[in-house]
């Protein structure tokens, strides 16, 4: 970061912006999951962050070293890659854990374990 | 394909894996990534994968593009919810079952990531014997309407790809 300075004015702009949006939606990703209500309504809000709040601090990213290192900088490919495969595990495991306490405990907020019900067209 | 490299898909992705991480082209480096790439389809054909055949792979760019606007559409949604400005509407959260016709595991997969990914909906759990997949909604507004946009939107094309 010894050389943000130099960067012109055209890339640095971008840059801010892509970086404000992305922060902007972690956080409203943490707000979410302080508001939202029960256990699979919070577990949407984290998403804002790893899909489009990192995609923009990861575009931020390599505007600004493939502009000061004069060369295309390409390791944010490769984050957002992984981030966006393991991402989706984790929340699905999550969810599938809080499912299966919640039908053991005989939870009447969750359906059942069989969908025999559900007709198919 | 062959004993000696079993899957080159894998193993091309590997290679080109190795490459970006590393950001070099030389021969060194090259030949250490063909190196991994081998070792590491050799792993996975160990490992002994259900067959995944690659159909009408020329869809996959438009598809990856439409899940990038449903990401951004639907990221633009959700902050909306939790910051409150979604309107005076009751919003309702809920569970989905939907009836799926895909049984390629790699597509069910495939379908699962996708919908995940997007904000606002969540797969919960699916059912093999009925192939029925529990989906969680942050803005349920209608269950038929969300079998609707899975069914149209996304399976079908994941189908045409992986069936």
């Amino acid at each position: 970061m010894t050389h943000a300075a130099d960067l012109p004015l055209w890339i640095a702009l971008p840059v801010a912006l892509l970086l404000l949006l992305g922060a902007a939606l972690a956080l409203t990703g943490a707000i979410g999951l302080l508001r939202l209500g029960s256990f699979y309504e919070r577990v949407h809000a984290p998403t804002l962050a790893s899909t489009l709040g990192i995609g923009c601090v990861l575009l931020a990213s390599m505007l600004f070293f493939s502009v000061l290192g004069s060369r295309l900088v390409l390791h944010e490919v490769l984050i957002a890659a992984f981030v966006v495969l393991t991402t989706p595990v984790t929340l699905m495991l999550l969810t599938r854990a809080a499912l299966h306490r919640d039908r053991r405990e005989g939870s009447e907020e969750v359906p059942p374990a069989t969908a025999s019900h559900v007709e198919r067209k | 394909m062959t004993r000696w490299l079993p899957h080159p898909l894998v193993a091309a992705s590997l290679l080109g894996l190795w490459l970006l991480l590393v950001e070099s082209l030389s021969p060194g480096s090259i030949l250490l990534g063909a190196a991994l790439a081998v070792a590491g389809s050799r792993a996975l054909a160990a490992l002994t994968p259900p067959t995944a055949r690659l159909r009408r792979f020329s869809t996959v760019p438009g598809l990856l593009l439409d899940v990038a606007v449903e990401v951004v559409r639907s990221n633009n949604a959700v902050a909306r919810i939790i910051l409150g400005a979604a309107g005076t509407r009751i919003r309702q959260s809920g569970f989905a079952f939907i009836p799926l016709d895909m049984h390629s595991p790699y597509g069910l997969a495939a379908l699962a990531c996708i919908l995940t990914a997007t904000p606002g909906t969540v797969v919960v759990d699916y059912d093999a014997a009925g192939n029925v997949m529990l989906l969680h909604v942050l803005d349920l507004v209608d269950e038929e309407t969300w079998v609707r946009i899975v069914k149209d939107k996304w399976e079908q094309r994941l189908m045409d790809i992986f069936e």
